[in-house]
């Protein structure tokens, strides 16, 4: 009976990872009909049974809001999981030995890559800033990490990837990890360790432990749990987003913002910056009305420096940063990742 | 024969005191009280601890000294399976 028992529990386990790819690749397909059948299902389900009038402008309102909101939904869901597990097979300790004792440079451009792959929350910025400084990771290169992982994220790429197209999507990501990679390099350049807590230097980090190593049903439940609370954070917002646009689309005159924040004001950049910067928000809540205000003509480079300000720069992570820098460097860095995005900012404005 | 003391699970919760921190606390506070165990749950919010430890991904939770979550907050049910899976 014994035997039968133990030769039980490794088939029973290939039976449940067996039974995991069957359901993700499940999902997979099921994802792909409804992204497809999206359009068509709600323009049926809208002028046939429902009974709308294509013609008329709250028809075709309504289509677009549901459509809309349809689509964001479902790439959030899709690209979301897929990008939790790839990162399950990157940490942040992985990361510091990754980078541990390079020159700068070129760990620059790494760092903010791996700034932007590596699975991590604000709330980790003070344990990996001396994780990575103890590993003899420069301070440049941590600080091009620490700027890219909130900058260019997973949520406002793929909502920008939805409401605006895959080039400005491109586009964002490409100058969010120039920001990091250059304002880490130029933070660098000021020698900044004489601005670092002096404790931040005695702290002698242990073993990288990285936790258990997951299995594929791991990773799997783990993105799974991850898509549940984006949505759960994103959808009102969504909503709500949408209630704003739509009623700054019914109040606000179409030529509002454009005569005072339109591209040609050069003005308009460094306002949507400094407005940003003290306001704490993620991509979720700034997007829709991102969406809204570029319909009433504010222009692209000025809304995106907006939302880089918003999402790279906040009080509370400043508060949160200065049990390990000194209110020197957090100036810095302020001012110097600010004049990436200023010159981001009037970059995008005159090229799009 | 000597009666064996009775064993106290310890978990510890790190984290720099922020919401997702406390959120995994509490987790992992109702994945005890579901389990039905006897554990002693704490809070390490001293970063210079965690990295010493070698974590740098927060919040994170070790069972017995063990970790077994590093850098998301997990349920607590799920949280009840990484428990009772290492003690």
């Amino acid at each position: 009976v014994t035997t039968t028992r133990a030769e039980a529990a490794p088939r029973e386990r290939e039976v449940a990872i067996a039974r995991t790819w069957l359901a993700v690749a499940a999902a997979a397909l099921a994802w792909t009909v409804l992204y497809q059948v999206n359009g068509p299902l709600w323009e049926w389900l809208l002028f046939g049974p429902i009974g709308l009038d294509p013609r008329s402008r709250t028809g075709e309102s309504i289509r677009f809001f549901v459509f809309d909101t349809t689509k964001i939904l479902l790439l959030l869901i899709g690209i979301i999981f897929v990008i939790t597990v790839l990162r399950s097979f990157l940490s942040v300790e992985r990361t510091r030995r990754l980078l541990g004792g390079r020159r700068e440079g070129f760990a620059n451009v790494a760092a903010a890559m791996l700034g932007v792959a590596t699975p991590f929350c604000s709330c980790s910025a003070v344990p990996a800033f001396i994780g990575f400084v103890s590993a003899g990771v420069p301070l440049g290169v941590t600080l091009s990490f620490l700027i890219a992982s909130p900058l260019v994220n997973e949520v406002a790429v793929v909502l920008l990837f939805g409401m605006f197209g895959w080039r400005i999507a491109l586009l964002y990501v490409s100058a969010g990890l120039a920001i990091a990679i250059v304002s880490g390099f130029a933070l660098g350049r000021l020698s900044p360790e004489r601005w670092v807590e002096p404790f931040v230097f005695e702290v002698r980090a242990g073993a990288a432990a990285g936790g258990p190593r997951p299995e594929w049903p791991e990773r799997f439940a783990l993105a799974r749990e991850e898509v549940a609370k984006i949505v759960r954070k994103v959808l009102p917002y969504l909503l709500v987003g949408i209630g704003i646009g739509a009623a700054i689309h019914g109040w606000v005159p179409e030529s509002f913002f454009a005569r005072y924040a339109g591209p040609d004001n050069p003005f308009a950049v460094p306002f949507a910056v400094a407005l940003g910067i003290p306001l704490y928000s993620n991509a979720a809540g700034i997007l829709p009305l991102v969406e809204a205000l570029y319909a009433k003509g504010l222009a692209m480079g000025t809304l995106l420096g907006f939302m880089m300000a918003v999402v790279a720069l906040s009080l509370p992570e400043m508060i949160l940063l200065r049990r390990v820098l000194k209110p020197r460097l957090i100036a810095a860095f302020v001012g110097i990742v600010a004049a990436g995005i200023l010159i981001v900012g009037y970059l995008f404005n005159a090229v799009l | 024969v000597k009666e064996e003391a009775p064993m106290t699970t310890r978990i510890t919760v790190l984290g720099p005191g922020c919401a997702r921190c406390h959120e995994l606390f509490e987790n992992a506070k109702a994945a005890v009280v579901d389990l039905g165990i006897d554990a002693d749950v704490r809070k390490i919010e001293d970063v210079a601890e965690m990295v010493s430890r070698g974590i740098m991904a927060s919040p994170a939770l070790l069972v017995n000294d063990e970790l077994v979550l590093a850098g998301h907050v997990a349920t607590s049910r799920r949280l009840g399976e990484l428990i009772s899976a290492s003690m």
